[in-house]
């Protein structure tokens, strides 16, 4: 064989293999929790709150208060992401685009427990109390800049023809934005938006500081809401055996729960055209 | 024939055209007239297609493009600082050298511009546009019973008659083409133009195109551009016969471009 071709033999062997080790480590965690997470798992534990060692209990009002968290922060910050990175796209060559720019990169590197401590004293030592709203605002802030920089990248993908085909046609320009460029990136926007879904559902030290956790089942926003993080947080650095296996079982629903709304939303995005 | 200022559709005069400080395009004048198709030729780069986009003002999508000069349409100067730009596209169609349909489905392309413009009364005279505009463009009798599938599922020929139906479909009067067929193969490229001849009757065109034969075949006059000027323009027949100018001859004769 030339040299060419033992070149090409080892970086396709190499390539494949890195590809197949990552793969291997994501099917090793997921199976090795399902193992750990299976046997505790039952009707019971998805629906009751919590409870003393030994005696049972689950994380339903947990589930609950995740999605609660999950839905008001999504609420907020998925549209204000998509306006912003729409903005970014579109009008932000100037000066401020860049300022906005370079701050939304700078939140994504912020570690998530700097957006906890911030609601905290910027909400929580105000109002005096740990609360849901204080929880899906520090979840809100993690998720603006994610929507905003994928929504940005997806949106200058749209070629620039088929911009002009619509101006061509009489379109003003934001309607060549909303009906045209927006629906042509969607499945990208929605991926951004599924990334940010999936990094906040498993976040914990945010919650810490601002919805802080709670044994009951719960729907009013301006108190302490559980949340599945921090219920698998508090399971797992116990010293019962019991809830180690209940931090396990509480790992797998999350998980299985991220996998469900990612599926979700693939489906309902999806190329239609 | 009637009078020929009644016959003219677009009337440029001193046009000149920057990108920045790099000029385009060098003092042009050139009058189109009403329900012709005139074609542009020239090498590339010589600044027919900057040209052609001017009709519509597409080139206001480029911030640093300026345009000084005057071009009207029916006697109006679209360049003027109280234009409708929206109105004007609307008048002036334009289709692309790449076909540039929308990830819609093949009803909803064509039905796009209408429903922007609101030209339709209800539903069903939507409909009716809609059928008409794929019709003109030749295309009815293969999309007819698809036209709720994706605007992607057709060839690389069909999305560009698509597009022009498209254009079609908002009722311009002027239709610009930026190299239509150039993406095409042979038979595609014939079927877009036998429609280029069919529209004529009822619009005035503006065909760019880098094949002389095409230009030769559909054209009633041929304008030759060169490093932003013009050269000449003449009717067809006596451009490819018995140009006035040695450059065109040599452009057409090959020795160059």
């Amino acid at each position: 064989m030339d040299q060419r071709r033992i070149t090409n033999l080892i970086m396709t062997t190499l390539t494949a293999a890195c590809a197949f080790g990552v793969v291997a480590l994501l099917i090793l965690i997921l199976s090795y929790i399902s193992y750990q997470g299976i046997s505790s798992l039952s009707l019971s534990f998805l629906v009751e709150t919590p409870k003393p060692v030994g005696e049972g209990g689950g994380i339903g009002n947990a589930i609950v208060g995740s999605l609660i968290l999950l839905g008001l922060a999504s609420a907020v910050g998925i549209p204000l992401g998509i306006a912003i990175g729409t903005y970014l796209s579109e009008m932000g060559s100037g000066w401020y685009g860049t300022i906005v720019r370079f701050v939304a990169d700078t939140m994504i590197g912020i570690p998530s427990i700097i957006f906890g401590v911030f609601v905290y004293v910027i909400v929580v030592l105000q109002q005096g109390y740990f609360s849901t709203l204080a929880g899906s605002l520090s979840l809100a802030l993690i998720m603006i800049p994610i929507v905003t920089r994928t929504t940005e990248e997806m949106i200058r993908l749209v070629p620039k023809s088929m911009r002009e085909g619509a101006l061509a046609l009489g379109a003003p320009e934001w309607r060549v934005t909303m009906n045209i460029v927006i629906p042509a990136a969607m499945t990208g926007i929605a991926t951004g938006a599924m990334l940010s879904v999936a990094r906040v559902l498993g976040e914990t030290a945010p919650l810490l500081f601002t919805a802080f956790g709670s044994r009951f089942y719960n729907i009013y926003l301006d108190e302490p809401m559980a949340s599945m993080t921090v219920q698998i947080y508090n399971y797992a650095i116990s010293p019962f055996e019991d809830w180690h296996d209940k931090a396990w079982a509480a790992t797998l629903v999350l998980i299985t729960l991220i996998l469900t709304i990612n599926i979700f939303v693939r489906y309902i995005t999806r190329k239609k055209y | 024939m009637g009078n020929i200022f009644e016959m003219i559709k677009i009337s440029v005069s001193n046009l000149n055209f920057f990108y920045g400080k790099a000029q385009a395009l060098f003092d042009i004048s050139v009058d189109v007239l009403e329900k012709e198709v005139i074609a542009f030729i020239g090498p590339s780069g010589c600044g027919k297609s900057t040209f052609l986009r001017t009709f519509n003002r597409m080139n206001d999508t480029i911030p640093i493009a300026r345009a000084d000069g005057s071009v009207t349409i029916d006697g109006t100067d679209i360049y003027a600082p109280n234009t409708d730009v929206v109105a004007l596209r609307r008048k002036v169609g334009m289709v692309f050298q790449k076909s540039n349909p929308f990830p819609k489905s093949i009803f909803d392309n064509v039905a796009y511009g209408i429903r922007i413009n609101r030209i339709h009364k209800d539903k069903a005279d939507l409909a009716v546009r809609v059928e008409k505009a794929l019709y003109d463009a030749a295309l009815w009798d293969e999309v007819k019973d698809r036209l709720q599938t994706s605007a992607f599922g057709l060839s690389g020929g069909q999305q560009q008659r698509l597009c022009i139906a498209r254009a079609l479909a908002v009722q311009p009067e002027v239709i610009l083409m930026d190299e239509p067929a150039s993406a095409l193969d042979p038979i595609a490229t014939q079927k877009i133009e036998e429609l280029v001849v069919e529209l004529k009757k009822k619009y005035t065109i503006v065909i760019v195109t880098h094949n002389m034969q095409q230009a030769a075949r559909v054209s009633d006059r041929t304008a030759f551009f060169m490093l932003g000027k013009l050269v000449e323009v003449n009717p067809t027949q006596k451009m490819f016969t018995n140009p006035n100018e040695k450059l065109t001859e040599d452009y057409i004769t090959g020795r160059f471009g």
